[in-house]
């Protein structure tokens, strides 16, 4: 049975950093980002390292941001879309903290946040606890994992999006700030029965409708009480399904969803400018945007209700060459502004 | 718990009646057709134009005419393996498409990107062996046909 978790007095996000490679720093939420490589090599020799370093740099920049020392941090919750999660493990292991590796694909980051929100409540909701989410993504790295080789002459169709090369990092505790985790919900496996590696928003979009649905069906919340739905990386395809299902679904309060609607993987790149297809997607893409953009916004009050979903799409190489359908999941976790 | 499901079946059931795939089709934008064939036609055009001009100075260079076709294919191989290495062919390649595809030089981008890609695995599993994963099946299919076609010509060179 599905079950909402509510956190009376929240979960909240203490500090938090976002880091992006050259194409999302030239991006709409670029302004918003803590720290920028122009040549998306961080500094490392190959693409996974870099993109550990992404893992490392967004840590460390929520440490300092929130003037804690990761000692103080009981448990560190992270992912990636490398084979075996490895870009966060290598990382992350200098930190020394408490480890929960996650691969929830591009969901990993709600993901993360349900599982250490749970974790501090726990605990005992204390607000000398702290807990922490890193995900990421490397455009490169997952090329050469998921698809073909980065200098190969492929033409990519228009509903094929492009991996963030970005990461954030989230730093929670209980019963503190002004952006706060009020309730968590898992999502459950979806099959839209899409076999197209290529269109990973259609994968998806059955799994946050699912999610979105069943959420407002068991809470008896009102849409219209929300000021925004953002879901992960569904880009422009899965973004219209979402809308289109919604909309039906609600056909009695015209839009109420649809119209509370944004994705992640719509606000990291230009359209106009940047050749990016459907938009942005990977671990990385929805934490970057989540610290960059929308997290500020819910701080200075300007969104005081949201739902984030993040949402994955389950499949790997093999299972796409085997022609399997793409599963899509998506957890949600409320944000709240508190003053 | 069996009154929780009902309500996700019905979300999913919905899903499926309506026919999702009917649904993602028509969501779904198709390629820009005539202007990709356009710029695949001018761009692979332009490459077998660019063969013909290089034969053309071959022969002014009184290369001898066995020598003249080899040297335009060796040429055009070598132009694509150096822009794949500097990171333009799949540049070109995003708006070309089959027009980069299909001639030698696409042959030689198949073979060398995945080269550079792999060169963080090391010599013998990175490049060693990696390197054909793009046009291995080419190659192993291409040396299948031609052995059966070998086969056939010989067979036909006994009964005729």
């Amino acid at each position: 049975m599905q079950k909402n978790l509510f956190f009376p007095d929240g979960i909240g996000f203490h500090s938090y950093a976002a880091v992006g490679g050259c194409e999302e720093g030239r991006g709409p939420v670029g302004r918003g980002f803590d720290l920028i490589d122009d040549t998306d090599r961080f500094g490392a020799g190959t693409w996974e390292k870099a993109e550990s370093e992404i893992c490392r740099l967004s840590l460390n920049l929520a440490l300092k941001k929130g003037k804690i020392d990761a000692g103080q941090i009981s448990i560190l919750a992270a992912g990636d879309l490398e084979n075996q999660c490895v870009a966060s493990a290598y990382g992350l292991a200098p930190f020394n903290i408490p480890y929960l590796g996650l691969y929830g694909a591009c969901s990993t980051l709600t993901e993360g946040l349900i599982a250490v929100s749970c974790h501090l409540a726990a605990a005992g909701g204390d607000e000398g606890l702290f807990g922490a989410v890193v995900t990421s993504s490397h455009n490169a790295a997952a090329e050469r994992q998921f698809r073909t080789p980065l200098e190969y002459g492929a033409q990519r169709t228009p509903s094929a999006q492009w991996t963030a090369t970005a990461g954030g990092a989230f730093l929670l505790r209980p019963s503190h700030g002004k952006a706060r985790i009020t309730a968590v919900m898992p999502g459950r496996i979806r099959d839209g029965e899409v076999t197209d590696g290529a269109n990973m928003g259609a994968a998806m979009a059955p799994a946050a409708a699912d999610s979105i649905l069943s959420y407002f069906e068991k809470c008896g919340e009102n849409p219209e009480d929300y000021d925004l739905i953002l879901t992960g990386d569904l880009g422009r395809v899965g973004s219209d399904l979402l809308r289109e299902i919604l909309d039906e679904k609600y056909a009695g309060k015209k839009h109420a969803l649809s119209d509370r609607h944004d994705d992640c993987g719509l606000n990291l790149y230009d359209f106009d400018l940047q050749d990016v297809h459907a938009g942005g997607s990977g671990c990385g893409c929805s934490a970057a945007v989540l610290a960059a953009k929308f997290l500020p916004a819910v701080e200075r009050g300007e969104i005081r209700r949201m739902l984030l979903l993040s949402t994955g799409a389950l499949m790997s190489p093999s299972s796409i060459q085997q022609k399997l359908p793409i599963l899509g999941i998506a957890p949600l976790v409320r944000i709240e502004y508190r003053a | 718990m069996e009154q929780n499901d009902n309500s996700q079946k019905d979300i999913l059931f919905s899903v499926r009646r309506e026919n999702y795939a009917e649904r993602v089709k028509r969501h779904t934008p198709p390629s820009a057709l005539a202007p990709d064939c356009l710029k695949a036609f001018l761009i692979g055009g332009g490459i077998s134009a660019l063969g013909e001009l290089l034969a053309f100075l071959y022969r002014s260079l009184s290369v001898r005419e066995e020598q003249v076709y080899p040297l335009v294919t060796v040429t055009l191989i070598f132009l694509s393996a150096l822009l794949t290495g500097i990171g333009v062919y799949d540049r070109i390649a995003r708006h070309a498409g089959a027009g980069t595809l299909i001639p030698v030089t696409g042959f030689a981008n198949a073979v060398v990107s995945p080269a550079i890609d792999t060169k963080s695995e090391g010599p013998i599993v990175g490049v060693g062996a990696k390197i054909f994963t793009v046009a291995g099946p080419v190659i192993l299919y291409a040396t299948l046909a031609g052995a059966i076609y070998g086969a056939i010509y010989f067979l036909i060179g006994i009964f005729a």
